[in-house]
């Protein structure tokens, strides 16, 4: 029942509230993504959120990697396979990239429109490329297959924490509960 | 959630201070599940996981066929227009402009923006008219339009779009989108379906209504004596959290001459013509006004002016002293999308403005991949 033991099952505290976090926040950013590209009335204020929130995603993504870098992780549950173990570890590095990727993308695509980049108030970010619509044309359709991608890449995440709870019933799920997982 | 699995079975259940042991307790696993117990917990994660990508698809519009969207917008003015590859899919025939706005300071007791601070902000432009067709004839009465961006200097913007009717003959995004349809040409007769058109204006008296305060306004002779209209409300905020419902207003310096009827004899560009002339002979001016709202004005609807009276701040001068032609211009690609805004302007509450940026936005995202055709006003014809 010591400290320590339970920490060895579990992710770190601040590994387990960035991952609901930006659980949270990344499923928001989803649904806004699609709804305000289908939305005439709601548009501006979807939009509005969409930029400050996309760029929070990015700066939280780059804190989590240094935090996980520098974390001690919790063993793998000896029901998974070293193919399955492969194919988590795969998918995390994809995850991170997308993280990282889409939001950079959205910042870079802006730029190459020539939007300002407006967070909130008159606080707005500097651009990263140059005004090029051609650029802009690219990389407005490569944040989009990002986001599909990365709503696919989360689905297939659900589904195997749901496979491992509910067929499996390894207590993977127990590493990443945002409480401590003892009795 | 975490015991849930394992309380589930008795074998663990009693075990749980073992399971907490050094390695994982890979000798203490439930018991297996039955045949129909692991096809239906399957089936659960299944209808769970279908579930997830149905309610995604669902806030993404894909079962709503009918819906009215940025994309069914433009589709609506492809259809009609037909596709000019790189060119706006509406106001698609102009040249673009070049100056400066000098603030008289007066626009800072109702606003914080920058761009109201008594100094110069450059500003770059696009003169148009309200076509989708970039190779049309110039017409007195098609509805011209002038996109400004001003660049201040913390690198906030502000871009407007606004157009020389006084208001704009549609209250909301879907009146717009069935005036296209109904008054799209028939097939057969080349000619508006009257009958659709009757039943439109049925639907839509304030369109009526407005037709007839925008016939009341005879258009001038040219770009250079227009004034122009912001159209919509929109609400200025001061440097005290002060929010002021405003419209406002580019007043020609320009003196108005009213338009003689276009004859048969007149240039494609005439109009595009005499603006470059007239631009090249000396630089162009107008007055910026606000229009100051009471409270209680309504300021979401653009097809209905405010009343008589209300008063009006001359907040700085716009100066306009150079012309480009679209092929040569950055101004080609700039969308001038009415909700890009500096801190001190902010939206009203008119359902046109969001339905603008996200049409605007959805234009110009189409046009920004496809091959730039040549414009109707070449660099040839403004250098002439």
């Amino acid at each position: 029942m010591s400290g320590n033991t339970i920490e060895r099952k579990q992710f770190t505290g601040s590994m387990r509230f960035l991952h609901w976090l930006m659980a949270a926040m990344v499923l928001t950013m989803l649904c806004i993504g699609v709804a305000m590209v289908a939305s005439l009335g709601d548009y501006h204020s979807l939009v509005s959120i969409h930029r400050p929130l996309g760029i929070s995603i990015l700066i939280l993504v780059v804190i989590r990697f240094i935090n996980r870098v520098f974390s001690t992780l919790p063993p793998f549950p000896a029901t998974m396979s070293a193919q399955e173990r492969l194919a988590a570890h795969a998918s995390e590095i994809l995850l991170y990239t997308l993280l990282f990727v889409t939001p950079l993308v959205g910042w870079g695509m802006l730029s190459a429109a020539g939007y300002p980049i407006m967070m909130f108030g008159s606080v707005h970010l500097f651009p990263i490329l140059p005004h090029s619509v051609m650029l802009y044309a690219a990389l407005r359709k490569t944040h989009t297959y990002l986001a599909y991608l990365l709503f696919l890449a989360f689905v297939a995440h659900f589904g195997a924490i749901l496979f491992h709870t509910l067929v499996v019933r390894d207590r993977l799920l127990s590493r990443m509960v945002p409480w401590r997982a003892s009795e | 959630m975490a015991p849930l699995a394992a309380s589930e079975d008795p074998k663990t259940a009693d075990n749980s201070d073992k399971s907490r042991g050094e390695t994982w307790p890979t000798d203490k696993r439930p018991a297996p599940l039955g045949t129909g117990s692991m096809l239906s917990r399957l089936a659960g994660i299944g209808v769970m996981l279908l579930g997830v990508v149905a309610a995604f698809l669902y806030v993404g519009g894909w079962f709503s066929p009918d819906k009215l969207t940025p994309g069914r917008f433009v589709d609506e003015f492809e259809r009609v227009n037909g596709i000019h590859s790189g060119f706006r899919r509406n106001h698609a025939k102009g040249v673009c402009v070049r100056g400066y706005f000098d603030s008289n300071g007066q626009g800072t007791r109702l606003s914080k923006a920058g761009v109201f601070q008594a100094g110069r902000v450059p500003v770059i432009g696009r003169f148009s008219l309200g076509t989708g067709d970039p190779h049309s004839t110039d017409e007195i009465s098609t509805a011209r339009g002038l996109g400004l961006q001003f660049s201040q200097a913390d690198g906030e913007q502000w871009r407007t779009a606004m157009i020389n009717l006084p208001v704009f003959p549609f209250k909301d995004p879907q009146a717009f989108y069935d005036n296209m349809v109904a008054s799209a040409p028939d097939p057969a007769t080349h000619q508006p379906d009257p009958q659709k058109m009757a039943a439109f204006a049925a639907k839509n008296p304030e369109t009526i209504q407005a037709i007839g305060i925008i016939k009341s306004h005879a258009p001038s002779s040219g770009f250079d004596n227009s004034s122009f209209y912001g159209l919509n409300a929109f609400r200025f905020i001061n440097a005290a959290g002060v929010s002021t419902p405003v419209r406002w207003t580019l007043v020609s310096v320009q003196p108005y001459e009213a338009a003689v009827a276009s004859g048969t004899s007149q240039d494609k560009n005439f109009l595009f013509d005499a603006l470059i002339a007239s631009i090249t002979q000396h630089p162009l001016q107008w007055h910026l006004m606000i229009t100051v709202g009471h409270p209680g004005d309504p300021t979401n609807d653009a097809a209905i002016s405010w009343p008589e009276g209300r008063e009006q701040v001359d907040v700085g001068t716009l100066t306009l002293d150079s012309v480009e032609s679209d092929d040569t211009s950055p101004a080609r690609d700039i969308n001038f999308d009415p909700l890009i805004l500096p801190d001190g302007i902010s939206p009203s509450d008119d359902p046109l403005l969001s339905a603008r940026s996200a049409i605007y936005s959805q234009s110009f995202t189409r046009r920004a991949s496809e091959t730039k055709e040549p414009s109707a006003v070449t660099p040839a014809e403004v250098r002439r």
